[in-house]
């Protein structure tokens, strides 16, 4: 089973809670995909409002465990501290750090995400990096105390799959023991199954799912794709060739000879 | 003083963190805060006083993906 800083975790399939057309939308469509682990974000409360609250509260009845973003912050600092409002208000060490770097495509600032993840490690959170498909980060976010990565498929929300398959792959192969999940960029269940068929441990997805016509029925597509995804690396794929490959066997072929 | 309350610019008479949330109506709700870009824990709103031009972000749990 995949474990994700000592906690065991069986769902392969992640959702993100944003964009959903309503609160009960959400909650079918994370019952659909069966799905144990939920990302959540911190934003400024009206006092008359009280909309947080209501939210908390429908998440704690989900019966999931949350993941809580820094989404939005654009530098250390800002990350740092949204981490420790995270941690106080959702009662989790668990932080999804994200710094983001550049606005057009939220590609993560992989420089700050790395100080920023060495800081938090310290301070005892466990930290689940956005991050690039870069081997070179990637090796400086295990080594300022990461146990997870989460490399992105494509710009978050862009729904383009798993843009650079040879990074990914590489990045999968050099870091053989570590959770990878695939964070960001996922379009359509073929692209979830791609992830697991590459030997990736889990998906996390939010747009492709809350923005379908049926985010209902679309989290339990990916829940299927998810899980046969891992039963394709489980049964190891064939690897592909440049040339055919006769699958009915040609010995006593007719009419030849 | 003012205070910048989530961007918004506020008067108060609250010398410190936790009498200003009371003040603004957050009383007994899950928030967590911080003051000038630094995270104040729920157990030093009574000790963190506040100056003319502090920033204050109350913030709480939202979608996020």
């Amino acid at each position: 089973m995949l474990s994700l800083y000592e906690t065991p975790v069986r769902s392969r399939l992640m959702l993100g809670t944003a964009r959903y057309p309503s609160p009960a939308v959400l909650a079918a469509a994370a019952r659909a995909g069966g799905v144990e682990v939920v990302t959540v974000a911190l934003r400024r409360e009206s006092a008359g409002e009280r909309a947080g609250q209501a939210f908390w509260s429908f998440i704690r009845e989900l019966g999931v465990r949350v993941l809580p973003n820094t989404a939005g912050c654009h530098s250390v600092k800002e990350a740092v501290t949204t981490a420790h409002m995270a941690r106080e208000v959702f009662g989790t060490p668990w932080i999804k750090l994200e710094v983001i770097g550049e606005d057009d495509t939220l590609q993560p600032d992989v420089f700050g995400l790395v100080e920023a993840a060495r800081t938090l490690c310290a301070e005892g959170f466990a930290v689940f990096p956005y991050t690039t498909e870069d081997l070179v980060v990637a090796e400086r976010l295990l080594a300022a105390g990461c146990r997870v990565l989460m490399p992105w498929g494509a710009p978050i929300g862009s729904g383009r799959g798993l843009n650079n398959l040879f990074g990914l792959k590489t990045l999968r192969a050099h870091f053989p023991e570590v959770p990878l999940i695939i964070d960001a960029g996922l379009g359509v269940p073929s692209h979830a199954a791609q992830a697991l068929e590459l030997g990736f441990d889990a998906v996390l997805i939010n747009t492709a799912v809350a923005q379908a016509r049926d985010p209902v029925q679309m989290a339990g597509a990916f829940a299927r794709a998810v899980e046969a995804g891992l039963a394709a690396r489980a049964a190891g794929p064939m690897e592909p060739r440049d040339l055919a490959t006769p699958s009915t066997p040609v010995i006593g072929t007719a009419f030849r000879g | 003083m003012k205070i910048l309350v989530n961007g918004a610019w506020r008067d108060t008479h609250s010398a410190a963190l936790a009498p200003l949330l009371e003040e603004l109506g957050y009383g007994g709700t899950v928030v967590t805060t911080a003051v000038n870009g630094e995270f104040v824990a729920a157990g030093k709103r009574e000790e963190r006083l506040l100056t003319e031009g502090d920033r204050l972000e109350v913030l709480a749990p939202m979608q996020g993906g």
